[in-house]
């Protein structure tokens, strides 16, 4: 195995194309590293993407956030104005893991890792984030709820990695949340997470809502009967009642060590519920 | 399998060491350094006994591959104390891990006073919850931690009033 | 010898006993400077690595080695063919027994693979990389077999046999086919039938629990040099390196006074580093290539190769009058044993009813082997698990009874006098008083909030003494060293300096004490069964007598006087009755400094086969709140009382409360070993095999009840290992007190718990009481 750690996003790309056996890219390394320690990846070469500027760094402007995918989730909770206007991504991210994952877990890494129980994928999703997506062909975006395909599988192709995510400005009246469900206080992977973003008006009638679940399907998802029911509502119980019922209509999980079908279903529901309210609050405040 | 040189800074002082690709800064520390005070308990991040800092960030150093330490600065339980003229002196973490007796058979010790130091440089003043959630990643099976709580809360007001 | 040693003192007058210094290793154990197992190294030592079968139950037809050796690195390699077989022969292993016929076959598959992880072949290689290589070039030839991991499953007629010859012990007449039950045992005292039939109330309930794993820190790891001349060092992680060496010997036909052994500093065992898993392979491989060989478990390995604890299902009875006295207790207990007979049930069956003084009783009890990794000890071996199933029962009892838990607890605790149902008569003991200290706690009145739940329950360990060999010298300035065999993993280092300093009157600082090797000591026993501070503290306490009478005897000489006319006060030696004041008293510092001059160095020794360990008990207070919507259970507060006989270092003793609390909340919330269809494990890693983290508990407050063990000089009662008995009872008590219903199984996981909170919304279940919102 080499190790390699260009600095240009071009350099990478050479690097990834020009590899005859297994190349993998290398951000956080949470997940790469326990791969390689326990065998399930042999690869014959690791680019390290950490010192290519645009991915270690996080821009605002008018349009929004630009956030790198190697930027760290310790990272992204020390910067305030992304943790003031998204601060459910924020939140999500530093759900990953331990305060020693945090150090180093990237978003980048927790979308292309293609696990359905990501924590910062779902509200992602929820937020609208777009990825910025580079390799032999240039640039190109997806939306974030594109790029999962199925458990290891992504849309990118070869030769291509995601370079950043961009996110809205923080907008009067939104407000986002993610919550998820795990047997202990911390340390495991979600069983159930749900992010929720929502847009309110004076009067306080929603007008636009989103909401992501992870670890109930093969990929994390964006359940837009759950957003329209929310749509037009005032945020009530009938209306949560509503979106609970799409959230669990789109639920198709597994029994597996961590949870059972019934309990992921049943618990997806109590879980988006939770965080709409959390992001209500938000929106209002 | 061709080694790469590495050279970084450990506990302040510059190191170079010849490294394969796929060692992590855990293997480095320990095998090529000597530094054997950070453990490994399970090599896969969810045991938090292998915690150092790298520029100041606590990482699991399990989980970082020994070649991406260039040029960083790491800091390790060797280096917790410091120097003085009348020779070592323990850190007020250290110290307040011996004086309440917050550890049993150590093992996880070094790592929960990385953690710890990592905390409170970032806050001088931690709730009790939140110094639990921040060492949620730090795995002790003897005290039911009570007892390492309590020391760091206790260096923490020390170090407030220093 | 044994009286002067068990005289008790009259007062606690302690002038170091019952403080809390720091600990001698203290400083070590701060600054990284602590050598645990792995942190051993030699010039030219080799990696050893282990390849463990794939499958869960499988004949091996044949291993090729052959591809792995002629791999360049690789130095050696052992199979099967390297160990010679061994007899049947039971051998204490902490508070249980193994038999050499299947230690040797579960530290190398000799027949069969018997579980996923056994391991089949070890490597020993210049580096790790290659190592791992060339287990990759080692092809074993596998016939995989039907597997069976359920305890009822392996018990029926029809289940796949792990072991042809095995015909149940304990049943007459013996059966004539082989089984996967090992043993049957049974306790009997009193007629169940009797007291059952002058009941008011009886109840009568299942229960299982999963296996779990003692979930140290640190994992197994072990360093060996073999040289030329069959001469072997082993440096290695464990709670006794006397038991090791006795093993290791055994298993490679060596003499035991070839083979020295060190313990490390050992990070956690909790019962698990009592039995031999890489030692034999590390010493088995450096004697084939002639180098150091240092092997190191991974995490998963740790699960899927060592320990756990059983698990087991249960049925638990017992009859009270209405006024509340129990009139009869009856159990019917099934451990898993692993791919070995030697589950905990023989203690677990003796443990069940222990806490209560009853007229009729009786616990019946099977060991059962399946495909999965032998079970080790953990912390109260086999008590756990019958405790909660008892504790759980006397619970619902008293609720149906309309008593008040404890009150119910009171009126038929175990007490000075009471038979138990495995035969001793107890001593003094102090469940009685902890009790009452529980009532008296303000816990125990405290209000509860809405969806919170509290429980108690009490437990008992026996504690054990045995083999145990110390020395103390005295050096020319007056310090000491004190050697110790029982390797510390708690505090046992400062408890002993402890003891020495209070009988000779010094300052703890002028002792330093060290665990020694196997060559530089006589025999220990293991740390295990509670047996540390009891056993090597009656040693110390031995061996300080030994020193004040030496000194007593110099200075006699010296002073001309018969040996009996001189005192040890305080640290100095003086002449005393119709002497008295007759010489200026003489520092042990002064007898030390003439030492020479007056017969030689000084030294008190200690070898005893200590008795008379008596049992801890103690009762848990817990207090939970339930998720109604999703069925999460948090521990909102904990308190702990437990007679420690007396608590010769009161911080170390809070110490094993709160964590014996600690391992009993994951054992009755989340930890269990996970098994696919496939016979594999699922959750070999600390990911999924979740220990309670610091978020996920509360300060877990103690309570040090003291009723002095008679038979020792301080009035110690081992600690150790009660605190784990009672918190999976306590805590299902709690739920249950929170939501309303029973949960008879273990873990109470979200998914177990919420399943029955809908379960009993849809049945309209009078008995939920969750306020949902």
């Amino acid at each position: 195995m080499r190790y390699e750690a260009p600095e240009t996003l071009e350099a990478a790309v050479a690097l990834l194309v020009r590899e005859a056996g297994e190349a993998r890219v290398l951000a956080g390394g949470t997940d790469l590293l326990v791969q390689l320690k326990t065998d399930m990846l042999d690869p014959t070469l690791i680019v390290d993407l950490k010192r290519i500027d645009e991915m270690r760094k996080i821009t605002s402007d008018a349009a929004g956030f630009c956030i790198g995918a190697a930027v760290s989730g310790a990272e992204l909770k020390e910067h305030a104005g992304l943790t003031e206007a998204w601060p459910g991504v924020v939140e999500a991210a530093n759900l990953i893991g331990s305060t020693q994952i945090q150090g180093r877990a990237t978003l980048g890494g927790n979308l292309c890792n293609a696990s359905p129980a990501a924590d910062s994928v779902p509200a992602l999703i929820a937020a609208s984030a777009r990825v910025s997506i580079f390799g032999p062909s240039g640039r190109r975006e997806l939306a974030v709820e594109d790029v999962v395909l199925a458990p290891r599988r992504t849309a990118l192709q070869n030769g291509e990695f995601v370079v950043s995510f961009q996110l809205p400005p923080k907008r009067k009246g939104t407000g986002d949340a993610y919550l998820r469900f795990i047997p202990r206080t911390e340390m495991d992977i979600a069983v159930v997470g749900a992010g929720v973003c929502l847009a309110i008006d004076a009067a306080g009638t929603c007008t636009a809502a989103r909401v992501g679940l992870g670890a109930v399907a093969a990929r994390p998802l964006l359940v837009a009967a759950a957003g329209q029911a929310l749509v037009g509502s005032k945020l009530d119980t009938a209306a949560l009642e509503h979106m609970v019922a799409a959230v669990r209509a789109a639920c198709k999980p597994i029994d597996d060590k961590r949870g059972t079908i019934e309990f992921r279903i049943k618990v997806a529901g109590v879980i988006a519920r939770r965080a709409c309210e959390r992001a209500l609050e938000r929106a209002r405040a | 399998m061709a080694k790469t040189h590495v050279a970084f800074h450990v506990n302040g002082d510059p190191v170079e060491v010849l490294c394969e690709p796929q060692s992590t800064l855990l293997d480095v520390l320990r095998d090529e350094l000597e530094l054997t005070g950070t453990k490994e308990g399970c090599s896969t991040g969810d045991c938090g006994a292998c915690s150092v800092t790298v520029d100041g960030r606590l990482i699991c150093s399990c989980l970082m591959l020994g070649v991406e330490a260039a040029g960083k600065s790491v800091g390790t339980i060797e280096g917790l104390s410091s120097q003085s003229a009348a020779g070592e002196v323990l850190h007020p973490l250290q110290q307040k891990f011996l004086e309440h007796h917050a550890l049993q058979c150590g093992i996880c010790t070094p790592g929960f006073l990385i953690a710890s130091k990592a905390l409170l440089d970032r806050n001088p003043d931690p709730s009790e919850t939140e110094v639990r959630y921040w060492l949620a990643g730090n795995l002790c099976r003897c005290t039911g931690y009570d007892k390492i709580v309590r020391a760091v809360m206790d260096a923490a007001a020390d170090l407030r009033k220093a | 010898m044994q009286d002067t040693v068990n005289k008790l003192k009259p007062e606690p007058d302690y002038k170091v006993v019952g403080t809390r210094p720091i600990r001698p290793d203290g400083v070590d154990k701060v600054t990284g400077r602590a050598r645990f197992g792995a942190d051993y190294n030699l010039s030219g030592q080799l990696s050893g690595l282990v390849l463990r079968s794939p499958y869960p139950h499988a004949m091996i037809k044949s291993i090729d080695v052959s591809k792995a050796l002629a791999l360049p690195g690789v130095k050696a390699v052992v199979t099967r063919d390297d160990f010679a077989d061994q007899g049947s022969e039971f051998v204490p292993a902490g508070e249980m027994l193994i038999n050499y016929r299947d230690v040797v076959r579960n530290v190398m598959a000799r027949e069969k693979a018997l579980y996923e992880g056994h391991a089949v072949a070890a490597v020993a290689a210049t580096s790790p990389a290659i190592a791992k290589a060339a287990l990759k070039l080692i092809l074993v030839d596998y016939q995989v077999l039907p597997h069976v991991l359920d305890v009822e499953e392996a018990m029926a007629p029809g289940a796949p046999l792990l072991h042809e010859g095995m015909i149940t012990a304990g049943v007459e007449p013996a059966p004539n086919a082989a089984s996967n039950i090992a043993k049957r045992v049974e306790f009997t005292l009193g007629d169940v039938a009797k007291g059952f039939a002058a009941a008011d109330v009886i109840i009568e309930r299942s229960f299982e629990t999963k296996p779990v794993h003692q979930g140290y820190i640190e994992p197994h790891a072990c360093l060996a040099s073999v040289s030329e001349d069959g001469q072997a060092d082993l440096w290695v992680t464990t709670q006794g390196h006397w038991v090791v060496r006795a093993h290791c010997a055994r298993l490679l036909g060596m003499d035991i006074s070839k083979l020295r052994v060190t313990a490390t500093e050992i990070g956690g065992g909790f019962g698990g580093k009592t039995v031999v898993y890489l030692e034999p392979l590390a010493l088995a491989l450096s004697a084939k290539a002639r180098r150091p060989v240092k092997m190191v478990m991974s995490r998963e390995d740790v699960f899927r190769a060592t320990g756990p604890t059983s698990g087991a299902k249960m049925r638990i009875k017992i009859g009270a009058t209405r006024d509340g006295r129990i009139t009869a207790g009856e159990g019917e207990l099934k451990y898993l044993a692993g791919a070995f007979q030697g589950s905990p049930v023989g203690p677990g069956a003796m443990c069940a009813f222990a806490p209560y003084d009853l007229e009729n009783v009786k616990v019946v009890g099977y060991d059962v082997v399946s495909n999965r990794p032998k079970v080790a000890a953990y912390r109260a071996p086999g008590g756990p698990i019958s405790g909660y199933a008892v504790e759980s029962v006397i619970d619902e009892l008293a609720r149906a009874l309309k008593l008040d838990p404890l009150e119910f607890r009171l009126k038929n605790a175990a007490r000075e006098g009471t038979k138990a149902a495995y035969g001793p008569k107890f001593g003094p003991v102090g469940l009685i008083e902890t009790l009452q200290a529980a009532k008296s706690h303000p816990h125990w009145t405290a209000p509860l909030k809405t969806n919170q739940g509290r429980g108690i329950a009490s437990g008992f360990w026996f504690n054990i003494g045995g083999e145990t060999t110390v020395s103390l010298a005295l050096n020319e300035d007056g310090t000491l060293i004190l050697m110790a065999g029982t390797p510390d993993i708690g505090g046992l280092r400062a408890s002993l300096c402890m003891m020495v300093a209070e009988e000779l009157g010094l300052e703890m600082g002028r002792i330093r004490v060290s665990i020694a090797d196997t060559q530089s000591l006589g025999y220990n026993f293991l740390t295990g069964g509670s047996r540390s501070t009891f056993s090597s503290g009656m040693a110390v306490v031995e061996a300080s007598r030994s020193i004040m009478k030496q000194a007593c005897d110099r200075a006699a000489k010296l002073w001309e006087l018969p040996a009996d006319a001189v005192e040890y006060v305080d640290g100095t030696v003086r002449p005393a009755g119709p002497n008295a004041g007759q010489h200026p008293p003489l520092s042990l510092k002064a007898i030390a400094a003439m030492a020479g001059k007056t017969g030689g160095p000084i030294i008190g020794s200690s070898s005893i086969n200590a008795h008379g360990a008596a049992p801890s008990f103690g009762t848990h207070l817990v207090d939970v709140e339930i998720d109604p919507e999703t069925g999460r259970t948090t521990i909102i507060r904990y308190t702990v009382i437990q007679d420690a006989g007396r608590a010769i270092h009161p911080a170390y003793v809070e110490g094993q409360y709160q964590g014996g609390a600690a391992q009993g909340v994951g054992w009755a919330l989340n930890e269990e070993y996970i098994y696919g269809p496939d016979g594999k494990l699922q959750n070999a890693g600390f990911l999924d095999y979740r220990v309670p983290v610091a978020s996920d508990l509360p300060m877990i407050d103690t309570v040090i009840v003291e009723v002095p063990n008679p038979r020792h000089p301080y009035g110690v009662r081992g600690v150790g290992e009660t605190p784990i008995v009672p918190p999976m009872g306590a805590i299902a008590n709690a739920i249950a007190d929170a939501t309303g219903l029973r949960f008879s199984s273990l873990p109470m996981s979200p998914p177990r718990v919420l399943a029955a909170i809908e379960a009993a919304r849809v049945t309209g279940d009078k008995n939920l009481r969750l306020k949902f919102f």
